[in-house]
Order: C-alpha cells, then structure tokens, then sequence
C-alpha cells in the first residue's frame, strides 16, 4: 500500500435518534481506502446504524458525512450506489425468483432500446467471475441457494457497479465456519484490488484477524478507532463494556443417579432424521454439536413438534407423549426457543407482556376468556427484571428492543411457566458478548433447578462451556457420545465424521 | 375460584403496577407514533368541529343519527372484516354473504315461515364464512384470491335463487301485512318510537363494542392480533392457528349476514344484486385502512375502524350538507386513505 493514504469516508458528529433512544451520538470516524475497517460493539451499540448511514439506508438527524472530501447526504441506498458505496445489508436484499446473474445486475442490465441483451450479460458475468476468481453458477435461482452463495452474488452484484466502498453488516451470522473462510478470502481479494471494506459484525476473532483498523462502539457513543495491529480480543470487550469481562466456568456435576425426564426413542424423519434415541436426567445439560445440515435444527424442531414426524416415542417423565403439534408439546412440558427468534419467535408489534404470556395466556385471563391487564403487566414485570431485560417495562414493543434483550424476552415466554424439557437452538446468535453470559448462567441455572436442557449451537465453545453430555449428530443420527468436557478437536472430528464414529 | 387469600396476596403487585405506569406515564413525550396512532381521532375532530360550524343542519340529533343509520352496514362488515384483516386475512366476499344471506332470508319468509328468516340469514352468513375459512386453511388458498371466488360464487347463487327479481316478504307475494311488518321491522323501525335510535345503529354499536372488547381483551383477541403479526411464532407457541382464522371468517360471515338482513329489511325486499353489495367489501375495507389498521395483520383496532368508517361517512354526509357536487367525494376519500396509509408506513419505515 502506498504511503499517502487517501481516506474516501470520513464521518464527523454523526448522530441518530430512534424512538427516543440515542442510537448514535456524535460519532467522528475516517476510512481509509483499501483498507478493511471492522466496526465493533455490543448490540445495540449502534453499530449497524452506523453501517447503514455510510451506505444511505439510514439518513443521520445530524453531522456530516463525506466522500472524497464532498459533503454528501444520501436520501436512498440507490444513491450510495452512484457514488460506488455498496451495503450488503443483514438481510440479503435479493430478489428469489430471478436467477443469480439477473440479480447481479438488477438495475444496470446490459440493454439496448429497453430490451435486455442477455448475451452481453453473460459475457459480462463470465468477465466479473474471471477477474474476480469466484462465482456462483450463473442460471442458478438465488430463492435456491445456500446463504454463503447468495452472500456471494450480493458482492458480486457490487462489484458489478463498480463499488469501491462495500459496506457488510454481520456478514457471518448464517455462514459455517468454512464458508466464513471463503468469504474472508473473497474479502482480502476485493482488498488488494484496492476496495475498501466496512466489517460489521460482533465475532471479535474475525474481526481482529481481518480488519486494518477497528472502531469500537459502546452505547452510541465513538470508544476508539485503532489498529487492528494494536488491539487484543480483551481489549476489544473491555471497550465494547467499559470493563472486562471473564467468561465464566460453570460447574458441571455427575447426573447418573438423577430420574430420567425426557427420553426419545427411535425418532424418524425420512431423509432427515434416522432413528435418533437419547435421554435426558433431571437438572442435565445436554449439548447437541454437529454441522450445518447435520440434521440437528430438524432434531429439535421434530421432538418440539414443530415438524412432523414419521415415527419414534418421546417419553417426558416415564409418560408417553404424542406429540403432533408444538401445542402438544407445550402441554406435556416441553419448551422450544426456535433458531430465529425475529421468524419464528418474537411478535414484534406486540408489547412484552404480551410476548411472555403469549403461550400460556389463559393462566393471567378470567374464566371467561377476559385478560387481566394488571394481573398481566406484574407478572411479565418480575420476569422482565429477572431476566434482566431492558427496558423492563411491559409495554415496550418487543420491535424496539436490541437483540440480546429480544432474546431474553423470547426466555421469558418459555420460562413463565417452568417447562420440564427446554430445548434450546442457537439461544446466543446475534446476540452481545454481555447478554451472552447473562444467558449462559441463566441456562446453568434452570438445569440446577431441575429442568432437562437440550442445547444446540454452532458454536461448539459454547456447547462444550455449558453442557455436561455432549452428543454428536451427522447425517441425521447420533453418531457418538462425551462426557463433559471433550477435546474440541474430537467432537469436531465426529461432526465431520473423520474418525472414531464407531465409539 | 377461591377469592379471600388471593385478594390480599394482589394488592402489593397492583400498588407496585400503578408506581411503574406512573413513572413510563411522566416520560412521555409526542413521537411518530402517536402520529400514525391518534392522527386519525385529531382529523375526525378537526372535520366534526368544521362542519358544525359551517352548516347549521349538521350537529344535530336526526343528522347524527342518519350519518350513523346510513353506515350502519358497511359499519358492521368493517368492524367483522377487521378481526380477519388483524389476523393476517382479508375478505372479498363480505358482498356476497350481504346479500346471498338476506335473499335466502327473503325466501325463506315467503316459502316457509316469517319466523325463521332470522336465524336462516345468521346461519347463512356464518355458513359462508365457514367456507372461506376452510378455503383459506385447509386447502391453502391465499385468502385474496379464495373469497373473491368465494364471493363471486355468493353473488351467483343469489342470482339462480331469486331469478333475477327481488322477492317482497309480505303482500306481493301473497303473505299477510302482518309478515311484511315483520320483515321490515327492524330496518324501518325505532327504538323509544319516532324521536329514537333506528334499530340498525343500536345493532352497529353493539357489534362494535362486543368486537373491540373481543379483540382487545380476551384471549381469543390476543391470539388473532399473534397469528396476524407472526404466524409461525404463534404456531410455535402451540395455538391451533387454523381453527383460530377459521373463527375471524366466521365472525366476518355472521356480520356481513347481519348487515344483509338489516339493509334489506329496511328495503323490505331480498334483493337479486345490487350496487350496495357489489361495493361494500372495498367500502369495509376503505374503513378498516383509513382507521389505521395495518393491511398485513398483527396491528389496529376496531374502534379505529369505526372512526374510518363514519369518518368516510362524514364526507358524504358533509358534502352534501354543504353542497359540493357528488363526484368530489370519492377524491376525497381515495385521497384520505393514501394519506393515512403512507403516514403508518412512513413511520415503520425511519
């Protein structure tokens, strides 16, 4: 890189209100071109705000931002684009039913006189591919593609407009851990050819391995930007939460002697599942490790009733269950906090008292059906203060809220009425390093109390830091069992099914 | 229930409750939101206000009570059609039951009994909205598409039953006067005599409040506004989602019979189509949208639609009062409803 370091963005007071809630507060920062600049903080810290104000989804209440020295106020994303300014957004912003070559080029289609010339398409993507040394099959539908190839046509498609700035908010967040490679690969590329690159996200490992320079965020407010050079992951956190903080160890005590509460036996699903058994003591965390279609989601989704089944038994307590419908599920004391909580969990229009009484709201109503407000709000309060969710007032709107505190709010409807069995996928994405260990204990507290935990993440450190069994499923089937605390080389080796699956 | 110990162990929770509520309550602060939430209310008042003073005729006790007698159809079908649109629906065929309800109700009272065209035109009605909603969960018909079919099937049938004339319960064809009083009796007639309230408002009123505290109050409400605001959360949280939208179609189809019944007894005839039914599906859902009620469910009320709807009302009521010819009217309106719904979309967008 040459000396003289040209700084394409430079943002000076920006700051942003919603709602009432200072997302960001007089923020000055500089870009440097070429560079990957990694933006950091806890959630709700304001960083995607951030992301989203340099790639004009966002429109700052106040400051400056400029480009190449130009004060620029960008009313849509359309017209970052005009100045080479790309976002790739959280959610990828792509359109299902076209195929991936139309949507790298949706809105700068080769035409002549109005109608497409598919050929000078083709040869432009074939050009892109080469230059770039990735792609992804060209008449492929992107509604058919695995998160990692859509991420790709995403930067394809900016780099089709000739960006020089791509901004990424949590690019990872869906990626496993080879496609986050690739990706990372793909981005030094851009890199060396001169692009600069914005990194939103909240894995401090990648971002330290990744980018140039780093600007930690805290509550809004600029903590510092610095070399990545000069910056530690401990150092990262103490800046993202004004002081350090440890990661916990928990204990992890012997469950042998303890009753059994929930047993699966023999569950099917055809293609899917293959005869899954395990079981499950009283006050045990089981951890569920395995890869990305592995079949471990589908395992969770199947024993909460959410998919159906083609066979198998599922006893809770000694009791036969049939289990058709997550109602079924809920009546005989098994709980299910699902994968996505914006898809599949939060009502995001409704208050959080509404949230955590969702499932069992017949238990605050009158016998006639009547919901008692006040019966209501007090009992979602202590839940709200229990968990430690801010704001814990019951009538925010669950939209409002940060991720972490989303998350927590989604504990809550699970928790208001002690499930024996609570299954837990991926109970920490999206969410902060602080609300992260606020639910790890929380987890270890539930089990301590008596209830039986399954616990599913792709994260294997966390599945390794909390569960005191670890199971490990591959194509759909329990291929091996540890006791707490495995080797994480060794769990990774099952998953992968490299060695010892006979065990 | 066990009232004595359960009282004393309320109390502390309730004090505790009205401290918080106070503090949320001292931190207030006018926003966006309340723009999209109460806009509404401050126009329907700015129009009340302007057309009391401007036209003497207006703010009087027949007036009032006409502009409620005259929307008191459509009122009722909106307030229904909110519980489906609430719950992630939508009902196109709100015409067809109208009047496919109030015709069988018609024949019935010719060829059977005066007496039981009540409850045929109720039953009607909730048999059709019983169609729709297996038409929407069990067969998967999005619900756009399954009651316009639906409706245009209602209107069909209304026309093969009627052969294309309307059918006069009561002397024309061959009854007493005595049946024909009955027909029209509630749709013609007051209640506490010729100075009272037209029967149809009391029903109207009635509809509404029962609809608005089923909504927000109970159980069943709290369901239909989560399957409208996140289907597969609410399935998640073990409600019978199905059964749940199949009750909103139901309701609706009750409503709409209702309306059909009171508009054609107030005609008293059972009519082979008319320009009424063919509009009051979109006139219902103008009032359901110009009320403030999010067209992709999980989100408004139905005392907002009420305010919708008579604010509509208020137009035409006003128009003429003041004599600005006809054809502004539907400008007007389209206009409002734009206005209204780019308000509610421009703050969830910020």
């Amino acid at each position: 890189m040459s000396d003289v370091r040209t700084s394409p963005i430079r943002l000076v007071g920006i700051s942003k209100r919603y709602a009432g809630t200072k997302a960001l507060d007089d923020v000055s920062l500089e870009i440097e071109a070429g560079t990957v600049h990694g933006l950091v903080g806890a959630n709700g810290a304001g960083k995607s705000t951030l992301g989203k104000i340099i790639g004009g989804l966002v429109r700052p209440d106040d400051g400056q931002m400029e480009v190449d020295g130009r004060p620029v106020r960008y009313a849509t994303p359309a017209d970052a684009r005009a100045d080479g300014i790309a976002l790739i957004a959280q959610e990828l912003a792509l359109v299902p039913f076209l195929t991936v070559m139309e949507n790298v080029f949706l809105g700068v289609e080769p035409h002549r006189r109005g109608f497409v010339t598919r050929r000078h398409m083709r040869q432009q993507y074939a050009e892109l591919v080469s230059r770039w040394g990735f792609g992804v099959r060209s008449d492929a539908l992107v509604g058919s593609l695995r998160a990692a190839d859509r991420q790709k046509v995403e930067i394809l498609r900016a780099v089709a407009t000739n960006s020089r700035v791509i901004v990424m908010d949590e690019p990872t967040s869906s990626l496993t851990h080879v496609e986050t490679e690739r990706l990372h690969s793909m981005i030094r590329v851009l890199r060396e050819n001169g692009t600069t690159i914005v990194y939103v996200s909240h894995f401090l490992d990648e971002v330290l391995e990744l980018a140039d320079a780093v600007t930690v965020l805290r509550n809004g407010r600029l903590v510092r930007t610095a070399s990545a050079a000069d910056e530690t992951e401990a150092m990262l956190v103490a800046g993202m939460f004004g002081a350090a903080v440890e990661a916990e160890h928990f204990e992890k005590p012997e469950h042998s002697g303890a009753p059994v509460v929930f047993e699966v036996e023999g569950v099917r699903r055809e293609g899917i599942l293959n005869d899954v058994s395990f079981s499950i003591r009283e006050g045990e965390i089981v951890g569920l490790a395995g890869l990305v279609g592995s079949g471990r989601t589908e395992l969770a989704r199947a024993i909460a009733g959410a998919d159906p089944v083609d066979g198998g038994r599922i006893r809770v307590d000694g009791r036969d269950c049939r289990i058709s419908s997550p109602g079924d599920a809920i009546r005989s004391g098994i709980a299910f906090l699902p994968e996505s909580r914006k898809e599949d969990g939060l009502f995001m229009d409704l208050t959080l008292a509404a949230n955590t009484t969702f499932a069992h709201v017949q238990t605050v109503a009158s016998r006639l059906g009547f919901v008692r407000p006040i019966v209501e709000r007090s009992k979602s309060r202590s839940l709200l203060h229990f968990l430690s969710v801010d704001p814990p007032s019951p009538s925010a709107r669950a939209g409002n809220l940060s991720g972490g505190n989303q998350q927590k709010v989604l504990f809550a409807r699970w928790l208001f009425k002690r499930p024996r069995v609570l299954i837990l996928d991926e109970p920490t994405r999206g969410v902060d390093v602080g609300a992260r260990a606020a639910i790890h204990r929380l987890i270890n507290d539930l089990a301590a109390e008596g209830a039986a935990i399954l616990l599913i993440s792709s994260e294997l450190e966390e599945v390794l830091g909390l569960a005191h069994r670890v199971l490990v499923i591959r194509r759909g089937a329990i291929v091996r069992e540890f006791a707490a605390d495995p080797p994480l080389g060794d769990v990774m080796e099952a998953a992968f099914g490299l060695a010892g699956t006979s065990a | 229930m066990t009232s004595q110990p359960q009282q004393a162990a309320a109390t502390e929770p309730v004090q505790a409750e009205g401290l918080a509520r106070l503090r949320e309550w001292r931190s207030f602060r006018v926003r966006a939101e309340h723009v999209r939430d109460y806009g509404i209310l401050v126009v329907f008042l700015a129009m009340f206000l302007f057309l009391t003073f401007k036209s003497p005729v207006f703010l009087t006790k027949d007036n009032l009570l006409n502009l409620l007698y005259n929307n008191s159809g459509v009122g009722i079908a909106a307030c229904a059609v909110t519980v489906v649109v609430i719950c992630g629906n939508f009902d196109l065929s709100l015409g067809g039951i109208f009047i496919l309800s109030a015709l069988l109700a018609a024949w019935v009272a010719v060829h059977w009994n005066i007496w039981l065209a009540f409850p045929v035109a109720l039953a009607a009605g909730v048999l059709m909205g019983l169609i729709n909603g297996l038409l929407v969960t069990k067969l998967r018909v999005n619900a756009f598409l399954a009651t316009l079919a639906s409706g245009l099937v209602f209107f069909g049938i209304d026309k093969a039953v009627s052969g294309g004339t309307a059918i006069y319960p009561g002397t024309s064809s061959g009854g007493s006067v005595h049946e024909g009083n009955i027909w029209t009796f509630l749709g013609q007639n007051k209640l506490g005599g010729s100075g009272g309230v037209q029967y149809p408002v009391i029903i109207f009123a009635v509809v509404a409040i029962v609809l608005q505290i089923v909504l927000a109050r109970t159980v069943f409400g709290r369901h239909v506004y989560g399957i409208g605001g996140n289907r597969e959360a609410a399935r998640l949280s073990g409600l019978k989602v199905d059964r749940i939208i199949i009750i909103t179609f139901v309701i609706a189809g009750f409503a709409a019979g209702l309306a059909g019944l009171l508009e054609y007894s107030a005609q008293g005839q059972g009519s082979p189509g008319d320009p009424t039914s063919q509009a009051l599906a979109l006139a219902a859902i103008a009032g359901v949208a110009l009320g403030g009620t999010s067209i992709f469910g999980g989100v408004g009320s139905v005392w907002r639609t009420v305010i919708g709807v008579l604010m509509l009302g208020l137009i035409t009521n006003g128009f003429n009062l003041l004599g600005v010819p006809d054809f502004y009217q539907d400008i007007v309106r389209g206009g409002l409803i734009v206005v209204a719904v780019a308000i509610g979309s421009m703050v969830e967008r910020r």
